[in-house]
């Protein structure tokens, strides 16, 4: 009892510390990569190439004065953040980075904790996402912010659903809610990006639009609103902001990897006959690959594409994504009635 | 540039029932000086029968030693033709107004608003007479020569701590 | 209105308030007779009034717009100008001719030659001099590499201003090409002050001919790079097409001049119909334009691009040698080593220096330029002192800002950035 509440103890506190480094080394790299698109340097003066600069700009952050508009509502305006960073880090509990290993003689799944409805409850912590951005849009008296925080709501209820929409597919076809299971089902090449083509790229279109990142940061777009939902924020809270959508992107990036592009799966790796250990850590190291590379892919649609208009992403968000995603659910639930 | 100049001078003529109406050449454009109560009028021939689209800008100037203190040159410029134009009235010191032309020029909004602001210059039934670059509560008119170029100490007046 | 007032207290303060809107009045006289049931009909009592600016990122320095909004849509606007006046033309007025030169440089500060330019062209016509043809063709270069630099700057800014962040860097490092270039030529990148009356601080070197030829080169393939990111993009399209419409009728009228014109299907450029200094002997088009929206002056002004290289390379080809400067001793200031050695030029540096030119007294004259916003415009009164009796500058910018509210009628409020980004406007000129 005590032994496995200390393993799940020590599982957390691992996850969180990399999930939180990754956060820094996430916004590194946007700076890193944006520069190189942009042909600039970008930072390369604290640590080697920069390496510490996220670990400075946060250190700058805590020290800086934390200013609350006059008739800001002052305790909906702190908690507003955290309902962010705590959504944000939350998410991360059900993706399984692994298998599972053999450590001490005990084995050990790859994942915080395997619920039977992962799916179900990566859903409702998104949604409860929207929270934060919305009190701090609404708490902070500013018009800018209310702007940000309305664009906010409306955004992500409209994504949310052919967000939810697009798994019904996956769900038909793995027969269960459970990540692990999920990605058990992925096995070799048959990845759901294969199986479900239209459903990843409804999916991926609506975690951009859940992570308001480009082109969907209307919520905060700089050159309209300044800086939308948090515009009147400083200090640790607006840092809480800024680790929050960088933790988003990685926690997307970890589930779009999950659902689709196979989770911690490399094709085939059982059949070559390595060692399990060594198996284990190759299938962690594949999932980080697979991640790393899909906040590369947030990070490179951010500095190439232009922002959508208010009504343009209405549209394409119910016109558009909607009936493709109840399209794409009959279709697999055809196909998969036939083949049963 | 002669032909559009001839045939306004020909319509504008005294022949035509325009008194007053005087061709200044000390400019490297053609300028037509108005009597400002018929300014209105003759713009509106300008604008209909020679093709002069745009009024470009309202250039206003104090001659403050003379009675005739404050003059307005109105920029026109025809498309059509290609051609810069002039028109000049004259107002005098103690009440500097003059018609709006902005119901032949919608440009003459701004480029009033400017004059107005600047020098003073009353445009009657202008459709919104504010100040262009100063705050509305200002006195003073900034371009007008009497306006001491360091400004004036307490004109503007600043909010208390 | 805080929430925590208690009615009384609101029925006071709100009687105490200077304005009371009609709404404001149907909840007081609802509070007063004990009535809470206010009854409210028509949209107009939902709007928003949203100040974008002074400060803001996408007014293009201090421009502020007061924006009434119906949720997302804009109801109506009204630009307020004046943040940046700083009465250039009072200034004018109490210096000599050459002494506003470096003013001119903070007019338009995206494209500080052109002004220069404009501007002693017009005291050059107050003057009755008219520059050597080498002068005249440096200067025309000038220009051209002015609208080449002020379009690089909007061409970022406006992408940025609909969230393309990257071709902004891009732009602007053809910009700081253009920028070393003046460097050379100028001998300062940015607050140029080069022209002189009746000719110029300095002459055009080889090497500047070298570095232009060897920017012109590449140039077209970078702006091609630049315009593939933003132009093949379905998001940037549907973001400028149709956006910020102005009839041909209301922008002929507004007094709109240069690109923002010939977006609207007027096809006016002084450089073609009302040509200064060597424009008539050059082969060059003017692109127009009849959709008259965002996505039309965008195309105007970069087809412009195109159109100032060719003028740049004919340039090159056709510089003639001669002297700079006119040789007009009572007007046009005497080379510096001369003034050193000898007594009469001294002399004249002394005039011209102290007390300035001397244009025949009651001559005004007028010159525009083709600058990359639209006309500018010089109108100089000489009472015959070495100071300019009057000077109006004819700003484009101004004008372009004019026709903001008529733009912006039926926009969201991300259309407002776009509108405001494609008529180009730059507030130093703007608010002189």
């Amino acid at each position: 009892m005590w032994i496995e509440l200390l393993i799940a103890a020590i599982k957390i506190a691992t996850v969180l510390g990399v999930l939180l480094i990754s956060v820094a080394y996430a916004v590194y790299a946007e700076r890193r990569v944006s520069a190189f698109i942009q042909n600039r340097y970008g930072p390369n003066r604290v640590g080697y190439e920069g390496l510490l600069q996220s670990f400075a700009d946060v250190i700058k952050l805590v020290f800086k004065e934390d200013i609350v508009p006059v008739n800001a509502n002052k305790p909906i305006h702190t908690l507003a953040p955290m309902i962010s960073i705590f959504v944000a880090l939350t998410t991360i509990a059900v993706v399984p980075f692994g298998h599972q290993i053999e450590l001490f003689g005990r084995m050990i799944a790859l994942q915080i904790t395997d619920v039977n409805v992962g799916i179900l409850y990566i859903l409702a912590l998104t949604s409860l996402g929207v929270y934060g951005i919305t009190l701090s849009g609404w708490s902070s008296n500013s018009k800018y912010s209310l702007f940000g925080g309305i664009r906010s709501s409306a955004q992500m209820i409209s994504y949310e659903l052919s967000m939810g929409l697009s798994i019904v597919g996956i769900v038909l076809i793995t027969g269960s809610l459970s990540l692990q299971d999920i990605v058990m089902h992925q096995y070799g090449w048959m990845w759901n990006m294969v199986l479900q083509p239209l459903g990843f790229i409804i999916f991926l279109v609506a975690s951009f639009a859940e992570t308001n990142r480009s082109p969907f940061d209307l919520p905060e777009a700089e050159p309209e609103l300044v800086g939308g939902y948090h515009t009147e924020y400083s200090s640790m809270k607006f840092a809480l902001f800024f680790l929050a959508e960088y933790a988003n992107m990685i926690v997307a990036s970890t589930v779009i990897t999950t659902l689709y592009l196979g989770g911690w799966q490399f094709p085939y790796l059982q059949t070559f006959g390595l060692p399990p250990m060594v198996v284990s850590i190759l299938q962690v190291l594949t999932f980080c690959g697979k991640v790393a590379f899909m906040v590369f892919f947030f990070i490179w649609v951010r500095w190439s594409l232009p922002r959508f208009r208010y009504d343009q992403l209405m549209n394409l968000g119910w016109k558009v994504m909607l009936p493709l995603s109840i399209l794409n659910i009959i279709v697999t639930a055809i196909v998969v009635a036939l083949l049963k | 540039m002669a032909e559009l100049t001839d045939k306004i001078k020909e319509k504008l003529s005294e022949a035509n029932g325009f008194q007053g109406v005087v061709f200044t050449e000390n400019i490297n454009y053609p300028m037509i000086e108005v009597p400002k109560e018929r300014l209105l009028e003759i713009a509106k021939i300008l604008r209909d029968e020679f093709q002069i689209e745009q009024l470009r800008d309202v250039v206003s100037v104090d001659r403050f030693t003379k009675n005739e203190r404050f003059e307005c040159i109105y920029n026109l410029f025809s498309l059509t033709h290609g051609k810069r134009i002039f028109l000049k009235v004259k107002l005098d010191s103690k009440n500097p107004e003059v018609e709006s032309l902005y119901p032949v020029w919608q440009s003459a909004n701004w480029a009033e608003r400017e004059a107005w602001d600047m020098m003073g210059i009353k445009f009657l039934n202008h459709p919104d007479l504010r100040r262009l670059y100063m705050m509305e509560e200002y006195e003073y008119h900034p371009l007008r020569k009497d306006y001491p170029l360091m400004g004036l100490p307490g004109a503007v007046k600043l909010p208390k701590k | 209105m805080s929430l925590d007032l208690t009615k009384e207290e609101y029925i006071e303060e709100t009687k105490q308030a200077s304005h009371i809107s009609e709404s404001q009045e149907k909840i007081l006289r609802a509070l007063e007779s004990d009535d809470v049931r206010g009854h409210f009909e028509g949209s107009l009592d939902n709007q928003l009034v949203l100040n974008m600016g002074p400060q803001h990122p996408a007014t293009h320095g201090v421009l502020q717009l007061v924006v009434s909004l119906d949720g997302e849509s804009v109801v109506g606007t009204v630009p307020v100008m004046g943040y940046l006046h700083r009465g250039y033309e009072k200034l004018a007025e109490n210096m000599t001719f050459h002494e506003f030169i470096p003013h001119t440089d903070r007019l338009d500060y995206l494209s500080p030659l052109a002004n220069n330019v404009g501007y002693v062209l017009a005291i050059e016509k107050l003057l009755k001099i008219e520059a050597t043809p080498r002068a005249q063709w440096i200067r025309t270069m000038c220009c051209e590499m002015a609208r080449l630099a002020s379009h690089l700057v909007w061409m970022g800014t406006m992408a940025m201003d609909v969230g393309a962040l990257t071709v902004f860097l891009w732009t602007f490092t053809e910009r700081e090409k253009i920028l070393d270039i003046l460097d050379i030529l100028t001998g300062v990148r940015f607050t140029t002050s080069y022209t002189r009356i009746g000719g110029l601080a300095l002459d055009m070197s080889d090497e500047v001919i070298a570095r232009l030829k060897g920017f012109l080169d590449q140039f077209i393939q970078k702006l091609e790079d630049s315009r593939a990111l933003i132009e093949r993009n379905k998001i940037f399209i549907n973001r400028c097409e149709g956006v910020g419409y102005i009839s041909k009728e209301d922008a002929i009228s507004i007094g709109l001049s240069g690109p923002n014109l010939r977006a609207a299907g007027v096809g006016n450029d002084l450089r073609r119909d009302d040509p200064y200094l060597v424009y008539n002997e050059l082969d060059f088009e003017v692109p127009t334009l009849t959709e008259s929206d965002v996505l039309a002056r965008y195309y105007v002004r970069v087809r412009e691009m195109y159109e100032t290289v060719k003028i740049l390379r004919q340039c090159i080809e056709k510089l003639p040698k001669g002297p700079i400067n006119t040789p007009d001793a009572k007007q046009v200031l005497p080379d510096k080593g001369e003034v050193y050695t000898k007594m009469e030029e001294l002399i004249h540096d002394f005039m011209i220096v102290n007390f300035g030119n001397t244009p025949e007294k009651g001559v005004e004259a007028y010159q525009a330029i083709e600058a990359s916003k639209g006309e500018l415009g010089f109108y100089a009164i000489s009472d015959g002192k070495g100071y300019p009796f009057r000077l109006k500058i004819r700003s484009p910018s101004m004008v372009s800002i004019s026709s903001l509210p008529t733009m912006m009628k039926g926009a969201m409020i991300s259309d407002i950035v776009a509108i405001i980004g494609s008529i180009d406007p730059v507030m130093g000129e703007a608010d002189k």
